[in-house]
């Protein structure tokens, strides 16, 4: 999960970090108030997931109260780059003297955690990378190890922060290092990390992003979820267990493994070629087990949403057998009938691997009006999307 | 021949006596592997009887290491035991430790890595969140189903089980020296290089095929490798390329981030070093075959 910068900004504060005060608002009025409790001039941020905020106009500083009101509700409801602004963060301004980057994240070729640091802060660090790799420092942290003053200090030489910051940049090196273990984070990102002019270096700006993994062990995270973004769909799913992901075709998609679910979406792009351009609806693994109450979930989410218009169910028998799926397929459309479902969406059904005669076999004697049994994962993907082009 | 897993591996199961191990003990004893035993500090002592076969349960890794010889742990404790039991496996010496669990935290999966380079790579590790290896007639260690395909020529290396199973069937009637699922996390232990190095030394594998995902360049770095060190003939199949950017696609590791990670990057890459790449998997399936054929 990505946060937005308002809730980078409490996070680095509650770890100890040194940021400016400031807070969230969902309306002009929220605003106003927050500025007037920080009592000071104030920057107004739209809080996207996206970069180039400020050239969209969606950064703006105010002088007063009213002004703060005044620029959030010009900036709540703007569109960036196809995001729809619904919070502003509303913070005391800074007298920015010079600008640094600073990140840790997660080095898969390395299998281990990376530390960035950069005297050029304030601009894409992948463009300093590329226009003077000299003045970016990369260093490989020991994931046993961690970061601890010595190693903080190295850091800070390597990259040749002034010395006069020196001490304060190896400070929230050591402690961003501790909230990066302590959240389960695989990037947390500060651009820029500044010297104002009264000699203090604060983090202005944050990105943050948890590892799902570590959900078991984080119960604060939950609250980072922003509800009103997620697809109501992929919210559905995520309640049954379900791992989903909502697409924009028409072709629903049910599998098992995510390796194969990804080969059926490509394979089911290609035969949507010929069909002028059917695309699949949607990511869902079944996972190993696939049983009926799992299929008759899985199904229900796929035939509600209201862009598919054929579903290909895609199993391989592996560890499940294939009459196991079949009987789970059988019973599941028997259970959403029962549930009221409406239940009118061609399915086409490719099973393969373990038991696979036995499972075509209870298809077949089944015969259900809406299933077709085809028994290549490209001859099904080809009649689902034909299928789905049919029924637009 | 087969690679790092023979009809000799000595197997434990770490966290044996939960429904999946105990599941997954009773088809591995079935496919033939020599499972001398599980690890469970509170069973320590007692015994499983899984299908006629006792199997002894010992506190830890460095004494069922010790008391029967084991070469081999199949790791399926629960992703919040995991680490702790992987680094056990390190600390005791064990030559391969499969990890089959999902969802384990990154920090957790770096952490033993670093702890498996500091104490001198003595443990291979596979996974995590891998289906494991197996050597078809020989030994199974993971939940690869046996029954898919016998013995044969083939190599096969896949970030994906199902596609791994896909891909085995497909090819069945060849059959497969070894087959190593990587799983698809973003830090795992054994990667598509370590496993095309061993297909290369190993003198009954003929071809290799690789099944990569999007997500992360160990592709990239998989064709850069081919091109100085694999002289037997690859074929590779990538899964993603319709796949939408910043998406987490149910592996951990497959998200397209940015222009990297994306399958076109990794296809070029690999055709770049004369790798043939599938665009699905039975074409890719068709592909190997035809290599077998010319040799």
């Amino acid at each position: 999960m990505d946060l937005y910068e308002y809730q980078g900004r409490e996070l680095f504060e509650r770890h100890g970090l040194p940021v400016l005060s400031g807070d969230v608002a969902t309306t002009p009025e929220e605003a106003r108030a927050i500025a007037e409790k920080l009592g000071v001039g104030v920057v107004v941020k739209a809080q996207v997931k996206v970069g180039g905020r400020g050239k969209a106009g969606g950064v703006k500083l105010a002088a007063d109260p009213a002004e703060a009101q005044a620029r959030a509700t010009d900036i709540l409801g703007m569109d960036i780059k196809g995001h729809t602004v619904h919070k502003v963060m509303v913070t005391t301004t800074a007298q920015i003297e010079e600008e640094y980057y600073f990140s840790y994240l997660l080095d898969r070729a390395n299998r281990t955690f990376l530390c960035i640091a950069s005297v050029a802060g304030g601009m894409e660090i992948e463009t300093v990378a590329h226009d003077a790799p000299e003045k970016v420092a990369k260093v490989a942290i020991d994931a046993s190890k961690g970061v601890d003053l010595a190693l903080a200090r190295e850091i800070v030489a390597l990259a040749q922060f002034p010395a006069e910051v020196a001490d304060q940049v190896a400070d929230i090196a050591v402690k961003l290092w501790a909230a990066f273990v302590a959240e389960d984070a695989t990037l947390v990102e500060v651009n820029p990390l500044a010297k104002l002019d009264d000699g203090r270096v604060l983090l202005l700006d944050a990105k943050v992003t948890f590892d799902a993994n570590a959900d078991f062990r984080q119960a604060g995270h939950e609250a980072y979820e922003d509800k009103s973004a997620v697809d109501p769909l992929e919210q559905a799913a995520k309640a049954k267990d379900l791992n989903y992901v909502k697409l924009d075709g028409s072709v629903g998609i049910i599998g098992n493994g995510a390796g194969l679910v990804m080969s059926t979406l490509d394979v089911v792009s290609y035969a949507g070629e010929e069909f002028g351009g059917v695309k699949p609806a949607n990511f869902l693994d079944i996972g190993g087990g696939a049983s009926a109450e799992v299929m008759a979930d899985s199904l229900e989410i796929v035939m509600s949403d209201a862009d598919v218009k054929s579903i290909f169910v895609n199993v391989f028998g592996g560890i499940t057998a294939c009459d196991a799926v079949a009987n789970g397929i059988v019973s599941a459309l028997q259970l959403l009938h029962d549930r009221g479902e409406d239940v009118t969406k061609p399915l086409v059904v490719r099973l393969d691997g373990n038991n696979a005669e036995e499972g075509r076999r209870i298809l077949d004697t089944a015969n259900h009006p809406l299933v077709q049994r085809v028994d290549t994962m490209d001859g099904a993907a080809r009649k689902a999307a034909e299928l789905a082009a049919a029924g637009v | 021949m087969a690679i790092w897993l023979t009809e000799d591996s000595k197997v434990i199961v770490q966290g044996m006596t939960g429904s999946e191990g105990m599941k997954h003990t009773r088809k591995m004893l079935a496919a033939g592997t020599k499972i001398v035993g599980g690890v469970n500090p509170r069973k320590a002592g007692t015994t499983v009887d899984v299908d006629g076969t006792e199997l002894p349960v010992f506190a830890s890794v460095a004494e069922a290491m010790g008391q029967t010889g084991a070469d081999v742990t199949v790791i399926f404790v629960p992703p919040a035991h995991t680490k702790s039991a992987v680094l056990e496996a390190i600390d005791a010496g064990i030559g391969l430790a499969v990890v089959i669990t999902e969802g384990v935290p990154v920090h957790d999966t770096a952490e033993f890595w670093a702890h498996a380079v500091a104490t001198g790579n003595k443990t291979r590790i596979i996974g995590p969140n891998c289906p494991g290896i197996a050597s078809p007639g020989k030994s199974n260690a993971g939940i690869i189903p046996a029954s898919i395909s016998g013995s044969g020529r083939i190599g096969l290396v896949s970030k994906s089980g199902t596609l791994t199973y896909q891909m085995m069937y497909e090819l069945s009637d060849i059959g497969f020296t070894t087959a190593v699922g990587i799983g698809g996390d973003p830090i795992i232990g054994t990667t598509h290089i370590d496993a095309l190095a061993a297909f290369q030394e190993d003198p009954e594998t003929e071809a290799i095929v690789m099944i990569g995902e999007i997500g992360g360049d160990a592709e990239e770095r998989a064709a850069l490798y081919i091109k100085e060190h694999v002289t037997k003939p690859v074929v590779a199949y990538i899964a993603g390329f319709t796949a939408p950017e910043g998406k987490t696609m149910g592996h951990a590791g497959a998200i397209i981030s940015g222009s990297s990670g994306t399958a076109d990057a990794k296809k070029v890459a690999l055709e770049a070093v004369g790798v043939k790449v599938g665009k699905t998997p039975s074409e890719t399936a068709r592909l190997m075959r035809e290599v077998i054929e010319s040799l």
